[in-house]
């Protein structure tokens, strides 16, 4: 920010810097009028870095694609042409045929909105569920963290699979057919269950080191409240690490939910996703890749994407970065 | 203490603050250490308490018993008695005790940086007191924390309060902690080596300013200190801690003429002199004492150039040998009166 030079100015420590501070900031000062708290100086910074930039186009188009796939194919993704099966890329289909002859452009193409709603959706609620349980753990310490750190032990000590299976199919018991809708929330909430006990260890482990600040002493002294104290001068300071997790879980996420599908617990045709894409296409490896590299491609950009975004967004809420 | 008693007498107005005969403990799974071991001392309205002693005196943990931000556990208080304006803060919920937390009492820490909290930008962490505490709007707050900043002499203070405390230099940073302790005009002050993490300029400067604030004030400030050049400006009383319970208290001025502990006189031996150029600086042998294993007797006995039997064997007392002047030491009338 342009505000960092003027830092030199006051290495001296007196009074009289303050007129060649008048002269410096005098310039911008109708820019700085405006009241900008910590997120709005996030923004000011974000707008300006490049990775953000390439990464909010990429998650945009990625958003737009799953919202209205048919802007971008015609094609249904579910017809079969068994004739062309497996055939590979060619001008009027442009990733090639899978193996029921299915285009894996426009499947590719439908197969964004499962994928990326689940990775947004199971992301969120990970972290949302262990940043609530880290901060209390964390903060509270003792009884509390002893409580809820082996309450999160016992979901880390079930194997992802084996827990996803049991409560998959004890959900769907008797149910032969679920309609889509039901199957993504049940994916996502299982996920969800299972895998909150990562960030809620980075976010203990983070709420831990910060509480012992002394700006919590600071605040402390001053007459906050604990759930102000949590809330304000705890969680801003630990939220960096969980972001971090964050944009890398995303595309576990949406890897996950490829293995529940090819399990067959997860989501089923005529739903598409770039999980269940990539399981099938492992059979095919050596005789047809572009069945695994498109969507596998786009897995990638999407995660990359991801990240990107998470960095430039750590960057900017550190204030020290600027 | 015995220290307060009389002074007090018959006025009704109770002390500002008064601590008598606190005791602390912090219990670990090894052994429980005895911090403080019968701590007593009083601050009235407009004047300052220096409370001078080594690291691990127990200076900074009776000031967070009095503030109530002793970590518990390790700490726990065992006894005694800490009092604002006559209220028994120990009995106090804790409610009662978040409530008088930076409307009544304040403190100030020693490294500015870290009390800072860096996601913030430092108006901000000031305004809050402002919002929260008065429910004042945000941009109202944001006003107020400028008048602060400018209050505690920051230039430009309208600019400043939209940067970030790594943005401020240390004196600067030193101050925007005060600003923040001082917004709602608490009547007591305790600074916790406040310019311990600053370069020798600057202290004087930071010094200067609390002193004035105090006047204007009419606060009571409690100094916690290990430097004795610090405190011979602006304290009007001084308490020297050793091992959890206060040695000496004494006027500012006396005591810098002659000090009635064998500690302190070790402490003002220490301040290196000028004319002294070339000899040996003069220290105090020997270690503070194990917390988990005070030594029988005296407390400073080991490390004592006057200890005999009678120090081995017995704690002396805090006596007021004249007014104003306690000392907690067998031979504290021959200290003041010899030459």
């Amino acid at each position: 920010m342009t505000e960092s030079i003027r830092e030199q100015a006051d290495s001296t420590d007196t009074a009289n810097t303050g007129d060649q501070d008048v002269s410096r900031s005098g310039e911008q000062k109708p820019k700085l009028e405006k009241q900008v708290g910590l997120w709005g100086d996030a923004w000011r910074d974000l707008r300006k870095r490049p990775l953000f930039i390439v990464a909010s186009i990429i998650i945009l188009l990625l958003v737009v694609m799953s919202a209205f796939p048919w802007l971008f194919t015609s094609v249904d993704p579910n017809e079969q042409l068994l004739s062309k099966a497996r055939q590979g890329p060619s001008p009027e289909a442009w990733f090639g045929y899978d193996h029921l002859g299915r285009d894996v452009y426009a499947r590719v193409i439908y197969g964004t909105r499962s994928s990326i709603l689940v990775g947004v959706l199971a992301t969120s609620l990970t972290v949302v569920l262990g940043s609530i349980f880290g901060l209390i753990s964390g903060y509270f310490g003792r009884k509390t963290d002893v409580l809820v750190s082996r309450f999160a032990e016992i979901f880390l000590g079930l194997p992802f699979v084996l827990g996803a299976i049991v409560i998959l199919s004890v959900f769907n018991a008797g149910i032969t057919s679920p309609s889509g809708v039901r199957v993504m929330s049940q994916v996502v909430l299982t996920i969800g269950v299972l895998a909150w006990p990562i960030s809620m260890r980075i976010m203990r482990s983070a709420a831990i080191a910060a509480k012992q600040q002394d700006y919590v002493n600071a605040a402390k002294a001053l007459g906050a409240s604990h759930s102000r104290i949590i809330f304000k001068h705890v969680l801003p300071n630990c939220i960096a690490p969980v972001m971090v997790y964050a944009t890398i879980a995303l595309g576990q996420m949406i890897g996950l939910e490829a293995t529940l599908s090819y399990l067959g617990l997860g989501l089923k045709a005529p739903v598409v996703s770039w999980g269940m894409m990539i399981s099938v296409s492992q059979q095919y490896i050596i005789s047809t890749p572009h069945m695994l590299l498109f969507p596998a491609g786009f897995l990638v950009i999407t995660v990359l994407a991801f990240v990107m975004l998470g960095d430039a967004v750590r960057d900017a809420l550190d204030p020290k970065q600027r | 203490m015995s220290a307060t008693d009389e002074s007090t007498g018959g006025s009704t107005k109770p002390r500002l603050l008064e601590v008598e005969d606190l005791h602390v403990e912090f219990r670990t799974r090894e052994a429980t250490a005895n911090v403080l071991n019968g701590v007593g001392y009083h601050v009235d309205a407009g004047e300052t308490l220096a409370v001078l002693g080594e690291s691990g005196s127990g200076k900074s943990v009776t000031a967070q018993s009095v503030m109530g931000i002793l970590d518990t556990p390790p700490g726990f208080v065992t006894k005694g008695a800490i009092r604002y304006r006559g209220e028994e803060l120990l009995a106090a919920t804790e409610d009662r005790r978040r409530e008088l937390r930076g409307e009544n009492m304040a403190m100030i820490f020693q490294d500015a940086l870290s009390a800072l909290n860096p996601v913030y930008t430092v108006g901000f962490q000031i305004a809050e007191q402002f919002r929260f505490r008065r429910g004042m709007s945000r941009k109202d707050a944001m006003a107020k924390a400028a008048e602060m900043l400018d209050m505690v002499k920051i230039p430009n203070a309208k600019q400043r309060v939209k940067e970030f405390p790594h943005q401020f230099s240390g004196g600067m940073r030193q101050r925007a902690m005060i600003a923040m302790s001082l917004a709602l005009d608490p009547d007591l002050l305790i600074a916790d080596e406040p310019t311990t993490a600053l370069d020798v300029t600057v202290q004087a400067q930071i010094m200067d300013l609390l002193d004035e604030l105090r006047r204007e004030r009419g606060m009571g400030m409690i100094l916690i200190t290990h430097d004795l050049g610090v405190v011979a400006e602006v304290a009007d009383r001084i308490a020297v801690m050793y091992a959890g319970r206060v040695v000496e208290e004494s006027d500012a001025e006396s005591l810098y003429e002659r000090p009635a502990h064998p500690y302190t006189e070790g402490l003002m031996e220490s301040i290196p002199r000028l004319d002294q150029k070339g000899e040996q600086l003069a220290s105090i042998k020997g270690l503070p004492p194990n917390l988990a294993n005070i030594p029988e007797g005296c407390p400073f006995h080991p490390r004592c150039h006057r200890a005999t039997d009678e120090c081995r064997r017995k704690v002396p007392e805090l006596l007021e040998l004249r007014p104003g002047r306690y000392s907690a030491c067998h031979f504290a009338e021959e200290l003041i009166s010899s030459e």
